[in-house]
């Protein structure tokens, strides 16, 4: 590969320069606000408030509903993948395109559909009502909502590397007398377990921070069912500036960690396949590329 | 072991096959496709009359045009954005390359209520500016501007991340054939890197529009629901539901839902077109591509 210095091509500087001022100007210098406000208040006052009763309360709403919706997902994203790329059925390029709808519907139209599915009259809730079971207005109906946001995020990591596998591996384990249940926990998992847990962790870390489609399903109650966003939100219209920017900065470390573990993932993924990887021609199907945060 | 026996090993049996196909069928009607039946269903409750006079309402047609307005000021910067930073990426070598795709990623990872939360600490009354802005006059929180730029963060990464891949697969030949036969930087763009990228930037345009106009959490923060005014369509659907106008936020809800059909038939099509592309350009240029 050619260095910098070797590389004909026009409008390096002007590129990269617009490229960085935009990004400097959009998203750094507010990230420094932010950190910048946090740095206002002593450590003992940032950890009493990002501690706080409520806030605890919270952080326990969010990250559970998000973690069992990335479990569900994350078991039924594998299904719905692999009966996309292994079977034949009619429409499947509509049940393809379908899967995305989770990323092209405005959040805010999902949590008022889900909210009224889910009542106890709706077309959903008026079935469970009767079994004792209510989603609406409860923590379950954020587990809801957070299943249909994150739905995508697994199918669509996973549907390439399902794609991708090589009929003569499964063959060979077959003729060496494998059964089908041998080879896909033996021979098909390890190689899909990377994907897998990509899939999951982003599902999960869209959920945490989503906002949209939770508000309007879950109650909202204090303590019971309030997340973290709308915890700052209603910090923000107390006029209680100081602790939203706590519990955002909070929120925040934790979207880095998750995105590194993400990378950490991705990389470990490529590192086991960089034979195969380098052979392959290096045509990214676009589909994929939407679903990383 | 014969070839159809080892077809039949690697198949899952009859009962598991269907068993899988329907749990799938299931999953993502009770998930994807009653939601989506549902909204129309809601909205048109009262029958067709009661729906087209619930979008006649003047503050719903006005959060149309707020919405529609927002997302044409965004996309331009977006599309500049995209393009650029796709070029430096893709076809040059330089150091903090990956800090520069962390930082287009980053975006995505930030909830969209402390995206809003930013700009309130930077234009907001306490915040940076705030005093300033104020003396002159100038509102951007709680009015369209800061909207706009609540829009402009949460839709950073779309474009780039479409085109990067795709002009690194690409390559920098063309252009760099383009250049020493003397075209100018502005020429190669428009004749050699445009038509090379243009699914792909169409791509990422109809995702990144699809999430700037329906973005709710980052424009809530930072819009201050006044009617009429400063609210988009999915914040006009908020508050009709919570004034139990159900009707009324369904409509409201059903034009974005038809937005949201419209934004995945768009991206069947252009999926479909990149990859003929790519075959053809595959079939062309075989011993290239597998070198």
């Amino acid at each position: 590969m050619s260095r910098t210095q070797h590389n004909v091509l026009p409008g390096f500087r002007l590129s990269l320069g617009y490229a960085v001022t935009y990004l400097s100007l959009l998203v750094l210098i507010p990230l420094g606000a932010l950190i910048a406000k946090s740095m206002s208040l002593t450590a003992g006052e940032f950890w009493q408030i990002a501690t706080g009763e409520r806030a605890l309360a919270a952080y326990r709403v969010t990250f559970g509903a998000a973690l069992l919706a990335a479990v569900v997902n994350a078991v039924f994203g594998f299904i719905v993948a692999w009966v996309l790329v292994r079977y034949p059925f009619p429409g499947k390029r509509f049940v393809d395109a379908l899967v995305d709808l989770p990323f092209a519907l405005p959040t805010a139209v999902a949590g008022i559909t889900l909210a009224t599915l889910y009542a106890g009259t709706g077309w959903i809730g008026r079935f469970l009502e009767p079994l004792g079971v209510k989603v609406a207005f409860t923590p379950l109906g954020i587990v809801v909502a957070l299943i249909f946001i994150g739905l995508p995020f697994v199918v669509r990591t996973l549907q390439p590397v399902i794609e991708d596998f090589e009929p003569e591996v499964e063959e060979a384990a077959a003729t060496l007398g494998a059964s089908r249940m041998q080879t896909l926990v033996r021979v098909l998992l390890p190689q899909l377990l990377p994907a897998w847990l990509t899939g999951f962790a982003l599902a999960f870390a869209r959920s945490v921070g989503e906002y949209g489609s939770v508000i309007f399903i879950a109650g909202n109650m204090p303590m019971v069912s309030e997340i973290t966003p709308l915890l700052i939100v209603s910090k923000l219209e107390q006029y209680d500036l100081p602790g939203a920017t706590v519990l955002a900065v909070v929120m925040l470390v934790i979207s880095f960690v998750l995105l590194l573990a993400i990378n950490l993932l991705q990389w470990f993924a490529a590192t086991r396949h960089s034979g195969r990887a380098a052979v392959e021609p290096a045509i990214t199907l676009p589909r994929t590329a939407e679903v990383a945060v | 072991m014969s070839a159809a026996a080892l077809r039949l090993a690697n198949r899952e049996s009859r009962g598991v096959c269907i068993t899988l196909m329907l749990l799938a069928f299931a999953f993502l009607a009770v998930f994807l496709v009653l939601p989506l039946v549902a909204v129309f269903a809601e909205a048109l409750r009262q029958g067709w009359s009661a729906y087209l006079d619930a979008l006649k309402e003047p503050e719903t047609l006005s959060a149309v045009w707020l919405t529609l307005g927002i997302a044409a000021l965004v996309l331009p910067f977006n599309i500049a954005f995209g393009v650029a930073a796709a070029w430096a990426i893709a076809k040059f070598d330089f150091r903090g390359k990956s800090l520069l795709t962390t930082l287009i990623d980053l975006p995505f990872a930030v909830s969209p209520v402390v995206a809003g939360l930013l700009f309130i600490l930077i234009f907001g009354a306490q915040g940076w500016f705030g005093p300033w802005l104020s003396e002159h006059d100038v509102r951007i929180i709680f009015a369209a501007p800061g909207m706009a730029i609540a829009t402009l963060f949460i839709s950073v990464p779309y474009v780039a991340r479409e085109l990067i891949p795709l002009m690194q697969a690409q390559g920098r030949e063309e252009e760099e054939a383009a250049v020493s036969l003397g075209a100018s930087g502005w020429q190669m763009f428009r004749r050699v890197t445009l038509p090379n990228i243009k699914w792909g930037l169409l791509y990422g345009v109809i995702l990144a529009n699809a999430r700037a106009m329906g973005e709710f959490g980052a424009v809530s923060v930072v819009s201050g629901h006044i009617r009429g005014e400063t609210n988009t369509l999915p914040l006009h659907v908020e508050i009709l539901y919570n004034e139990y106008n159900a009707v009324g936020a369904f409509a409201a809800a059903s034009v974005l839902a038809l937005l949201a059909i419209v934004t995945l038939i768009a991206k069947t099509i252009v999926e479909w077109r990149m990859r003929h592309e790519q075959q053809t350009l595959a079939a062309a240029l075989p011993a290239e591509k597998t070198a």
